[in-house]
């Protein structure tokens, strides 16, 4: 009876030594992933490049959401960014022709990477000394539903989104209206106000191929 | 148990730092969009681990907007450099003066 009890508390005691190294082995690689992506994101000199590091960061931050038992924010997170937002950055990259390394040698000020340096610096420090103050946590727990307990992580997401935050997401929509007609009247070519040079241009072309 | 909040936290700061000092470091506007979006990212890391912390949806909740927010953000912005470039064929900050009016 003993020796049966102890066993079980042993294989217990087991599986959550695995559960921990292996919560501990997503958090390293994610990590790992998010400051190689963000260092290439920064350092790199073809903008191509940038946009492929940023991937690598998206998808660390993946990796993080999957370790705090956030699927759905994953799943989202991989499809909304590195699916469109970053194909989105490569579509602009190639259409316009900038993919060539940038001029660092012309800087309009020479302090500008030093200051920049310092800059960063001062956020971080800034953050982690301010999140230091109430022990990271300062709010009071659990208002809109708990995480933990019952159900799928995607039905929790769900009911929240349409009984508490139904008006949010009502202006989602309105937002991304907005955005869409926004960038239809942005990128018109011709005819629009304040698109003089372009629409020249595009007069002389169809002139220079009509005459 | 899992891996300590405190850990989550000091990495979304650590993006956070790396994105503002990409920002003021690059000149390209485009790379610039990019360090806005690690930026975002590092935000939404903090978010869901409150989430955890506090045992609440509504971080997650919160990380859904947010995704929407930049997405669209991405959209508009994306259609600004675009109107700049048709304008003139550079990509540095210091061009967009141009765009007055």
């Amino acid at each position: 009876m003993l020796a049966s009890l102890q066993s079980v508390l042993l294989a217990d005691t087991s599986a959550q030594a695995l559960a921990h190294a292996s919560a501990w082995a997503v958090f390293l690689v994610g990590a790992a992933m998010i400051l190689t992506g963000a260092a290439g994101v920064i350092l790199l000199r073809n903008p191509v490049h940038c946009a492929l590091m940023l991937v690598v960061t998206l998808f660390g931050v993946a990796l993080e959401f999957i370790d705090q038992s956030a699927d759905f924010l994953a799943a989202v997170q991989i499809i909304v960014y590195a699916g469109a937002v970053v194909i989105l950055f490569l579509f602009v990259i190639m259409f316009l022709g900038v993919d060539r390394k940038e001029a660092i040698a012309a800087e309009p000020t020479k302090l500008q990477k030093p200051l920049a340096l310092l800059m960063g610096l001062v956020v971080l420090v800034e953050i982690l000394a301010l999140s230091r103050v109430d022990h990271w946590v300062g709010g009071t727990p659990a208002l809109s539903g708990a995480l933990n307990g019952p159900g799928d992580n995607v039905q929790k997401v769900g009911q929240a989104v349409y009984t508490g935050y139904l008006l949010p997401f009502e202006m989602t929509a309105a937002l991304l209206v907005i955005a869409v007609v926004a960038t239809v009247v942005l990128s018109k070519r011709a005819g629009g106000a304040g698109n003089d040079e372009a629409g020249a241009v595009v007069a002389e072309e169809s002139s220079e191929v009509t005459s | 148990m899992s891996v300590p909040s405190a850990w989550y936290l000091v990495l979304a700061a650590i993006l956070f730092g790396m994105g503002a000092t990409g920002l003021l470091v690059r000149r390209n506007v485009l790379v610039m969009f990019m360090c806005i979006e690690l930026m975002l990212n590092a935000v939404n890391l903090t978010f869901v681990t409150f989430a955890r912390l506090l045992n609440d949806i509504g971080g997650q909740v919160d990380v859904l907007f947010v995704l929407v927010v930049a997405a669209a953000e991405v959209v508009v912005g994306l259609a600004i450099i675009v109107a700049l470039f048709r304008r003139r064929a550079a990509a540095t900050a210091d061009d967009i003066h141009i765009l007055k009016g």
